[in-house]
């Protein structure tokens, strides 16, 4: 187990990148806790995979350093940085048995044979494949394949971190659940440095104690879900974290009151801007209430998705998404007044913060 | 469910049966009329009987023909599968080099089997030829003409250039279709390159190698046009192979009976050892 420092990571697929378009991954500096639970969240192409390749050594980052606990590895194999990582679609050594296939890692690493049965037929435990152990790895499920390469992972206990790539994109529905919770109960056993690559929200917010959101190429936040979704500090935040995401309004700044196209709204404090740039007010969709008060908005369509409604509304021209409860009434000229609490200041799509 | 009767659909069947017919059915038909009977000339045909197998099968000429060739399909298949394996494990696997190897590969299989015998035979001869003077200077006594043992090298080796590229192909297509991810898994297991050829490669070329070999096997129990251009099965009969030695009885000396009789023999054959080959591969991969 280990504590991951990512030191000014760059990384860049071609030779010679000439401007920071041509970096996969622009610039990374973070810090991982030792046993925290990651989760890497961004759409594709943001750089998540090629992060997670970085850490495991798959490949060499074009600048900066990775370090476990303060040991510089950047230069170290995979197998002497001493990984274990689950990828996307299932590998399995279909020649051999169950059995083998979680002895594979161990008897390459010269364990000892009792130990290794020892290790391998607890982990079979573990995942629930005893019966199987003296099965060719064949015609098997796509969750038992990915159990079974999870275990590979898991089976050797002195591995600094576990590195997931998206492992539950071939997992139906409900044995994702299955899984991912099994995938929570491992880690709070054998408290391992997790880290979850995801595009699923849903995933990312219910596996990790941090999620990482990326978007082109750059860590864009670091929080805890509650954060994510309350504090966005990138109005893209704002816009993957939630269905639907953030409404981001483009907005002028008078002392501490919010001029829109449509009306202007009270703050109760005065966010400290540097001139220039482009303001933008961004407000969940859950914390907008609609009703005879405050802005005028056209209704334009009003989706029903069971519990709730989505109200799709113009303000101003500008397009919102209202969520409101099943019950809730739209008055014939509505109005919306937005929670002040939950109210966002974006420039030039940074967070401003309230204290500053 | 109520199952359809139309038996018109029997006219679909018709025109490829009439193709299978007049291509394959009726010409081996004509062959197995004549392995029954003899003639002298003017299309006058007698009754044979099984004379000619009986004749074939206690000929001593028809098994060494059959021993030389499945030794020469032996060396073949030991020389050019492991080597093709080889091959294709070192080619690129993205790059400008990929073009340039695959059309490097492909060269020899696109030449005409005649031109690669007479390539051969010239590039072999001792008085001009780039390989058989080059070994004359250098001292060594090479001379295909005279010397079996040196007629067999030649011919091996020919083949092995003219078809190793096939194995070689093959076994890159296989290759290929591994994703990334395996050698990924591969490494972070910490596998060998023993262990990744062995449990990740070796398993994913299987198909194609199952192809290679019956392919190669097929082609080199048959071989007729390079060893005849390049030795004309000698010397002696030390390269005649059964293709050969049929040729020489059927054209050669116009012996139709005996011929037939052989055709038959050398078809059965390669049906037999193909199928046994077919059931012995596939089944290790049904035990599983």
């Amino acid at each position: 187990m280990a504590r991951i420092t990512l030191d000014h990571i760059r990384h860049a697929y071609g030779p010679n990148p000439k401007s920071d378009a041509a970096y996969a991954l622009r610039e990374v500096d973070h810090e991982w806790a030792d046993g925290g639970a990651y989760a890497l969240l961004g759409p594709s192409g943001c750089g998540k995979t090629t992060l997670l390749n970085i850490i495991s050594g798959l490949l060499q980052p074009s600048h900066g350093r990775i370090l476990f606990d303060g040991k510089d590895v950047t230069h170290l194999s995979t197998q002497e940085r001493n990984i274990a990582q689950v990828f996307q679609f299932p590998v399995i050594y279909d020649t051999m048995t169950v059995y083998d296939n979680l002895a594979f890692p161990l008897r390459n690493r010269g364990i000892a044979e009792p130990d290794v049965d020892r290790r391998v037929r607890e982990m079979l435990e573990i995942i629930d494949l005893s019966d199987w152990s003296n099965r060719k790895a064949q015609r098997l499920t796509a969750d038992q394949k990915q159990k079974i390469s999870l275990g590979r992972g898991l089976v050797r206990n002195d591995v600094n971190a576990i590195l997931f790539d998206e492992p539950l994109t071939v997992i139906d529905p409900h044995m994702k659940w299955v899984l991912r919770s099994q995938l929570k109960r491992f880690h709070k056993q054998f408290g391992f440095t997790m880290v979850y690559v995801t595009h699923d929200q849903t995933e990312a917010l219910t596996f990790a104690d941090k999620v990482v959101v990326m978007y082109d190429g750059e860590i864009v936040q670091i929080g805890t879900p509650a954060e994510l979704f309350e504090r966005p500090s990138h109005t893209f935040v704002g816009y993957f974290i939630g269905s639907p995401g953030m409404n981001v309004i483009p907005a002028e700044i008078h002392g501490s009151t919010i001029k829109l196209e449509a009306g202007t709204i009270a703050l109760d404090y005065a966010p400290k801007l540097a001139a220039g740039g482009r303001i933008e007010l961004g407000i969940r969709p859950e914390f907008i209430r609609i009703g005879r008060e405050g802005i005028p908005v056209t209704v334009t369509r009003i989706e029903d998705i069971g519990r709730r409604r989505i109200v799709r509304a113009s303000l101003g021209g500008q397009p919102i998404a209202i969520v409101v409860s099943e019950d809730a009434e739209v008055p014939a000229e509505p109005r919306v007044t937005f929670d002040p609490v939950a109210l966002n200041i974006y420039a030039n799509s940074w967070r401003v913060g309230r204290e500053a | 469910m109520e199952k359809t009767w139309n038996n018109k659909a029997w006219f679909l069947v018709l025109p490829v049966l009439l193709l299978v017919a007049f291509s394959a059915a009726i010409p081996l038909m004509t062959v197995v009329n004549y392995s029954v009977q003899d003639t002298f000339g003017n299309n006058a045909f007698f009754w044979a009987g099984t004379d000619w197998f009986d004749d074939i099968l206690h000929s001593a000429r028809f098994w060494e023909a059959l021993q030389r060739n499945l030794l020469f399909s032996f060396i073949i298949l030991a020389l050019e599968i492991p080597l093709g394996i080889f091959i294709a494990l070192n080619m690129p696997k993205k790059g400008l080099g990929v073009p340039v190897c695959l059309v490097l590969m492909a060269l020899p299989l696109l030449i005409p089997w005649n031109v690669v015998g007479t390539i051969w035979q010239v590039f072999g001869r001792v008085d001009i030829g780039l390989l058989g003077h080059t070994l004359a200077a250098l001292g060594i006594d090479y001379n295909y003409v005279r010397d079996p043992l040196d007629a067999w090298i030649t011919v091996v080796v020919m083949d092995v250039w003219h078809w190793t590229s096939l194995v070689v192909l093959l076994c890159y297509a296989g290759l290929v279709s591994i994703p990334d991810a395996y050698y990924q898994a591969a490494k972070i297991d910490g596998a060998s390159r023993w262990s990744v050829f062995r449990y990740i490669q070796l398993p994913k070329m299987k198909r194609v190698l199952l192809i290679a070999v019956l392919l190669r096997f097929m082609d080199s129990f048959m071989i007729y046009t390079e060893p005849f251009v390049v030795t004309g099965g000698g010397p002696g009969n030390s390269t005649t192979f059964l293709s050969i030695d049929l040729v020489k009885t059927a054209v050669g000396q116009f012996d139709l009976g005996p011929a037939a009789a052989m055709s038959i023999v050398y078809f059965l054959i390669i049906l037999l050892l193909s199928w046994i080959f077919y059931t012995v591969m596939t089944s290790s991969d049904a035990d599983n």
